[in-house]
C-alpha cells in the first residue's frame, strides 16, 4: 500500500469497510478511491444504502476504515479533526441556544485565532450571506426548515474549515428552497473557497454544485463512474437546462441504473456518455 | 376576562366552592368534631398551635428538600450511567423497577431499626428512596435517545465525551428532568411523612398529625393535611420557577 502523502485535499485510497451484524460482516465499501483537489467540489451520488453516509463518517474521522487510507490535507485521518466542518440532513440546531450561539458552537471546541468580537462579526456576516439577516437572536423553533438549514450551514463553516462535508443537507427541503440554497452554496464558495464533499440523492443538485460527480456502485460500493462537470463561470439555474447539462444528467441517470443493477454497463444510454469529457475510473467498470 | 385575572379568579372560585360544600355537608349531617372536621374548625387549631405548625413544617420541609436533593444527585448519576452504557442499563433496570415496586411503608420499620435514633437521617433516606426513581429513569431516557447527529456535530470537531455531555446531552435532557422532578417533589413529601407517622419520633408535621390521631382531633389532623398541601405546592412551584429559568426554551408559545 502506498504511504506517500496525498497531493489532494481529500483522498480515499482503496478504502474497504464492513459493518458487524448478527448475520456476519456486511461489506459496505469495497476498494473505494476518490480524489478531491483543493478548493474543488465533489458530489457523491449512488443508489440508496450504498454507503454514502459511511463515506462521510470515514472522511470526518468519526470512523476508521477496515482497510485502506483516508487522507485529509496531507495527513492520514485517524481521528476527528477540527479543520473539518459538517452539516447533515437534520440541521441539529440546539433548541436552547439562539441562532447566533448555535453558529458560534464550533468555536467553543476548536481553538481559533479569532477573538470573540471577530467571531460574532463573522457570524453576522455569514448570516447576511445566507439571507438570515436579523435572525441572530431568534430561537431555532422560530425558524422554518429551510432557514434552520441555512443556519446549520453557517455553523459548519464558522471556524473556517478547509474541508466541508455535507450529508444530504438539502434532502428534506422543498424544491424551491433547495434551489435557493444551491445558489447560496455558490455564493459562500465565492466568498471563501473550501473543499467540499457533498453526499446527495439529487442528480441536478450534483451537476449544479459540483466540479466532479462520483457515482457509487451498489453495495459494497466502489467508485463506478466519475463525471467532470465543466460549466465555466458562475453557474445559474438556467445552466441546468442547457443541452450540455441535460446530457450530463442523462449520463448520471444511466450510471445510477447500472449501479442499481437495472441496466448493463455497456448498454447504450440515451444520449451515450462522452468519454472525452468524463473518464470512467480504471478497473471500475467490468 | 384577561389572562391574569382568569388565572387568579378560576382557582379561587373552585377552592371557595369546594370549601363551601364541605362546610355545608358537615353542618347538614350535623357531624360533631370527633366524627368529622369542617373548614371553619381548622382556623382555631392554626391559631392555637401556630408556633408548633411553624417548627414542624420547617422540620418536614428541610428533610424533604435534602432527601430530594440527594434523589436528584444520585438519580442523575444512575441515569447517566444507564443512559451512556447499554450494559449498565440492561443490568440496572430490573433492579430499579423491583426496588421501586416495594411499598416504602414496609421499608420504614427496617430503616428505623437499622439506624436506631438517627431520625433525621432515616427520614431523609426514605424521602430519597421514594423519589429518585423518576429522576433516574428520565435522565437515562433523555440521554439514550439523543440523536447521533447531535453527538457527531461536536465529535467531528474533536470534542471530548464530557464536552458533548455538558454542552448537548445535559441541556437537551433538562425538560424531561424537570418533568420527573415535579413528580419527585410530591413523592419526597410522601417519604418524609411516612417516616414521621409510621415510626414516630416527635418531629415534623407527621408528629403533629399523630398527636391529632391519638386524641381523635379531626380539626388538627385536617389542619396538618392543609399545611402539607401548602408545603407541597410551595416546593412544586419552586421547581416550576427553576424550570422556567433552565428549560424555558422548551416551552413553545401557543399558536
Amino acid at each position: 500500500m502506498q504511504t506517500d502523502p496525498s497531493h489532494y485535499m481529500i483522498e480515499l485510497r482503496e478504502v474497504s469497510h464492513a459493518y458487524k451484524t448478527k448475520a456476519g460482516p456486511l461489506p459496505v465499501l469495497d476498494n473505494l478511491s476518490i480524489k478531491i483537489p483543493e478548493n474543488s467540489f465533489c458530489a457523491v451520488v449512488g443508489p440508496s444504502g450504498c454507503g454514502k453516509s459511511t463515506l462521510t463518517r470515514l472522511v470526518s474521522g468519526l470512523m476508521k476504515p477496515n482497510e485502506g487510507q483516508v487522507w485529509l490535507h496531507n495527513k492520514l485521518v485517524t481521528s476527528p479533526r477540527p479543520t473539518v466542518g459538517m452539516a447533515f440532513q437534520n440541521p441539529v440546531l440546539l433548541e436552547w441556544r439562539t441562532i447566533l450561539q448555535n453558529i458560534l458552537l464550533p468555536l467553543e471546541i476548536v481553538k481559533s485565532p479569532m477573538s470573540r468580537a471577530e467571531a460574532v462579526e463573522r457570524a453576522h456576516h455569514l448570516l447576511d450571506l445566507v439571507g438570515l439577516t436579523g435572525f441572530a437572536e431568534k430561537r431555532p423553533s422560530e425558524l422554518s426548515g429551510g432557514m434552520r438549514q441555512r443556519a446549520s450551514l453557517c455553523r459548519s463553516i464558522i471556524h473556517k474549515p478547509d474541508v466541508l462535508i455535507l450529508d444530504e443537507p438539502f434532502g428534506a427541503l422543498d424544491a424551491f428552497t433547495r434551489e435557493d440554497l444551491w445558489c447560496t452554496m455558490h455564493d459562500l464558495r465565492e466568498e471563501e473557497p473550501f473543499t467540499c464533499l457533498l453526499i446527495t440523492h439529487d442528480l441536478r443538485e450534483s451537476v449544479f454544485l459540483a466540479d466532479q460527480v462520483v457515482v457509487m456502485s451498489g453495495r459494497p460500493a466502489h467508485a463506478q463512474y466519475v463525471l467532470d462537470v465543466d460549466i465555466p463561470g458562475k453557474r445559474t439555474l438556467d445552466d441546468l437546462y442547457a443541452p450540455k447539462a441535460v446530457e450530463m444528467l442523462a449520463t448520471l441517470r444511466h450510471q445510477i441504473q447500472v449501479a442499481q443493477g437495472r441496466t448493463e454497463a455497456d448498454a447504450p444510454a440515451a444520449p451515450p456518455p462522452k468519454p472525452a469529457r468524463s473518464q470512467p475510473v480504471p478497473g471500475a467498470m467490468q | 376576562m384577561n389572562d391574569t385575572a382568569r388565572k387568579i379568579l378560576a382557582p379561587t372560585i373552585f377552592i371557595v366552592a369546594i370549601l363551601g360544600f364541605w362546610e355545608w355537608a358537615v353542618w347538614y349531617n350535623d357531624l360533631p368534631d370527633f366524627r368529622m372536621a369542617s373548614p371553619s374548625d381548622l382556623i382555631p387549631r392554626y391559631v392555637q398551635f401556630w408556633d408548633l405548625f411553624l417548627v414542624k413544617s420547617w422540620e418536614t420541609l428541610w428533610r424533604t428538600v435534602v432527601g430530594l436533593g440527594l434523589a436528584v444527585v444520585v438519580g442523575t448519576l444512575i441515569g447517566m450511567v444507564m443512559g451512556f452504557s447499554q450494559f449498565a442499563r440492561e443490568g440496572l433496570y430490573p433492579i430499579l423497577v423491583g426496588f421501586n415496586a416495594i411499598p416504602k411503608a414496609t421499608v420504614v420499620p427496617i430503616v428505623a431499626l437499622m439506624f436506631v435514633g438517627q431520625h433525621d437521617f432515616n427520614t431523609i433516606l426514605i424521602a430519597f428512596m421514594i423519589s429518585f426513581f423518576p429522576v433516574a429513569v428520565s435522565v437515562s431516557i433523555g440521554l439514550s435517545t439523543l440523536e447521533p447527529e447531535y453527538r457527531d456535530i461536536l465529535r467531528s470537531l474533536g470534542a471530548s465525551n464530557f464536552t458533548i455531555f455538558w454542552k448537548i446531552a445535559l441541556p437537551k435532557t433538562l425538560p424531561e428532568f424537570f418533568g420527573a422532578l415535579k413528580v419527585a417533589v410530591t413523592l419526597a413529601f410522601i417519604g418524609t411523612n411516612l417516616m414521621e407517622i409510621v415510626s414516630p419520633h416527635g418531629r415534623g408535621l407527621g408528629d403533629l398529625f399523630d398527636s391529632g390521631r391519638i386524641s381523635a382531633d379531626y380539626p388538627l389532623m385536617f389542619a396538618v393535611l392543609f399545611a402539607l398541601a401548602a408545603l407541597g405546592i410551595l416546593l412544586f412551584y419552586v421547581v416550576v420557577f427553576l424550570e422556567r429559568i433552565f428549560a424555558g426554551w422548551a416551552e413553545r408559545s401557543p399558536g
